[in-house]
């Protein structure tokens, strides 16, 4: 069991002010390296003892990586952006109010002003036997503490568990599904630009990773497609308290309505499995129905097709089938 | 490099939890080190362990003419059992793997049903062999043991009776069996076990079946069959596809060898057939037709 102390092992710090600087230095020290953005994840780690990188790079002195810039097919947001410059931009704000609001339900005021897009999006599994430096699937061992008749598994995974049971704890990672987002990641061979759902990778794929991002791999940006903007949005996060909380479950959909239809739909939510899950069984169901709460009883039953509750988190169940019918009507959360 | 990677239980003590994956590395440079240097053995000496193996057939031309035109090596029963072993070996073999070398995909599912294939096809066989097959054909006998020794001397420029030749089975392919036996029965034994430790239809989940310590051994054991037949499997095609052991390999997918094979790489008396005369078996040897 981890000892919280209060010094930090030593490490080597570097500082570069540009993202090929970051990727040199990554490419150097390759899976010795630990790349920090606001540092809200990184060092609760480092402070447990739990990881103990040799080399820490840290990205707060690369301009590049910060700031909202307008393309020509939407807005492109630097990873180390803050929270809370996401939250306030004018422009994100009037036509992509989805980011804002998950933006906003993220921690507390001072956790935002620290923490940025990037490493809220990136962060690490919140399970307090993976944090607690046990030798869990996650950490390269070979069993779930979670997921035992006598885990502590409230918080965690009702679907597409696979060995590991903790869940993707990001809050903006849902609302950048929901608005088709792409991010863009430099890796040693190049930029490469990956959907939002498709950033993150549940255990079946890599237990020890929450995103694809490998050593080596930055992500710098996040492209906002200009396809979604203005549309309806709901966003809802539900937690055991309003504020400095992870989310048991939340919810983020953009809906585009013609008439008095669901023309278009983009549904995601969080909490529920170690990846963001887009609910596409949802969409395709509620294409071409009307906002009623007809629709989102359907919309309701279908998310929760698969669910597997553990020993302590069956109320996961109800609570994100309530939040999708939510979501479908558009209630005022 | 360490073996066995180690971990801190929550009471403290020191576990293992699974092998070192450079073990994997190991075993695959490990084969196709072994395969280059035998096949330049071969180029170079124009040797295969066969040989050495009696120039005689020890039976009369009358007594080879009644043999048929196509010896039956392998029932039908057998070769379904080797293909399927084989599908499934190769499933469970880039299922554990692949991920292992970067690529990434959902295994852990591919892997134990890859694994209840192989088990099933593995208890087949095992009833197959004891009763419907010669069950002792496969295991070494004091003559293999014997010819092994003067093979090894005429090998190494020694004078030595010249080896006789092979039953049904030549001895390489017995050690083989016996290897692959013992990686597999620990992999199965293993496995079945492991898959207590996630989600299937077939049983219920329970991680402390064991002590952490006993599982991290079950995982160790699992883990050093796993990365024994990445170098067992790369070997075993190796030798499928070489150019004169390409009969025995045909005898895997169409059942039989020519008489002409059975007659050069064969004692007759070890390995008696359908249609020989049993006058040219010697005693204690059995007639059998795969």
């Amino acid at each position: 069991m981890a000892v919280i102390h209060d010094v930090i092992p030593a490490f080597e710090l570097f500082q570069p002010t540009s993202v090929d600087d970051a990727l040199a230095l990554q490419a150097r020290h390759g899976k010795k390296a630990w790349v920090l953005a606001g540092g809200l994840d990184s060092f609760d780690w480092f402070k447990d003892r739990v990881k103990r990188p040799e080399v820490v790079i840290d990205l707060s002195q690369v301009k590049e990586l910060r700031g909202v810039r307008t393309t020509s097919d939407g807005l492109e947001i630097g990873a180390m952006t803050t929270l809370t410059e996401v939250v306030r931009h004018p422009m994100i704000r009037e036509k992509y109010g989805i980011l804002p609001s998950a933006a906003e339900a993220a921690a507390s005021p001072q956790i935002r002003n620290q923490g940025t897009i990037g490493g809220n999006v990136s962060q690490d599994a919140r399970c307090w036997y993976y944090r607690g430096g046990w030798p869990c699937y996650r950490a390269g061992g070979n069993i779930c503490y979670a997921d035992t008749p006598t885990g502590l598994n409230r918080e965690h995974a009702i679907l597409d568990a696979d060995r590991c049971v903790a869940v993707n704890p990001s809050d903006t990672a849902p609302a950048l599904i929901a608005l088709d987002a792409k991010m863009v990641v430099r890796t040693p061979k190049g930029e490469r630009v990956v959907n939002a759902e498709d950033y993150f990778i549940g255990p079946g794929t890599d237990i020890t990773r929450m995103t694809i991002l490998q050593p080596g791999d930055l992500l710098t940006s996040i492209r906002i497609p200009s396809a979604w903007a203005g549309a309806h949005f709901y966003f809802e996060k539900a937690r055991d308290r309003a504020v400095w909380d992870f989310a048991l479950v939340n919810v983020a959909a953009a809906i585009v309505t013609s008439g008095s239809g669901i023309e278009r739909i983009r549904l995601a939510v969080n909490g529920v499995a170690a990846h963001p899950v887009r609910l596409k069984a949802v969409e395709a169901a509620v294409i071409g129905k009307p906002r009623n709460a007809d629709t989102a009883e359907l919309a309701g039953q279908i998310a929760i097709q698969g669910a597997e509750p553990l020993q302590y988190n069956g109320f996961k169940v109800p609570l994100l089938r309530n939040l999708v019918k939510r979501a479908i009507r558009g209630d005022a959360a | 490099m360490n073996l066995i990677e180690w971990a801190q239980s929550p009471w403290g003590g020191q576990v293992p939890i699974h092998i070192s994956w450079s073990l994997l590395w190991v075993s695959a440079i490990g084969a196709v080190a072994f395969l280059i240097v035998h096949a330049l053995y071969v180029m170079i000496t124009g040797k295969t362990a066969a040989a050495h193996a009696g120039a005689s057939s020890g039976i009369s031309t009358a007594e080879a003419a009644r043999i048929p035109e196509q010896v039956t090596r392998h029932s039908f029963g057998a070769r379904f059992f080797h293909g399927i072993m084989a599908l499934s070996m190769l499933a469970l073999l880039f299922t554990a793997f692949l991920p292992k070398v970067g690529v990434q995909f959902a295994w852990v599912k591919w892997h134990w049903i890859a694994g209840i294939v192989l088990t099933i096809s593995v208890l087949y066989h095992i009833i197959h062999a004891s009763f419907v097959l010669d069950f002792w054909s496969i295991w070494p006998d004091a003559q293999d043991r014997e010819d092994a020794g003067n093979r090894l001397k005429l090998a190494m420029g020694q004078s030595a009776p010249a080896p006789k030749k092979f039953a049904k089975y030549p001895l390489e392919n017995k050690l083989y069996h016996m290897v692959v036996m013992l990686a597999g029965l620990s992999a199965i034994g293993t496995g079945v076990f492991m898959m207590k430790r996630v989600r299937t239809p077939f049983f219920v989940r329970n991680p402390y079946l064991f002590s952490d310590m006993t599982w991290g051994w079950m995982y160790v054991l699992h883990g050093l069959a796993g990365v024994g037949f990445v170098g067992l499997v790369t070997v075993h095609i190796y030798f499928a596809i070489r150019p004169e052991k390409l009969f025995i390999t045909k005898s895997m997918i169409f059942g039989t060898i020519s008489r002409e094979n059975y007659l050069g790489h064969h004692d007759p008396q070890r390995w008696v057939v359908a249609g020989q005369g049993s006058a040219s078996a010697g005693s204690g040897t059995k007639k059998v037709s795969a």
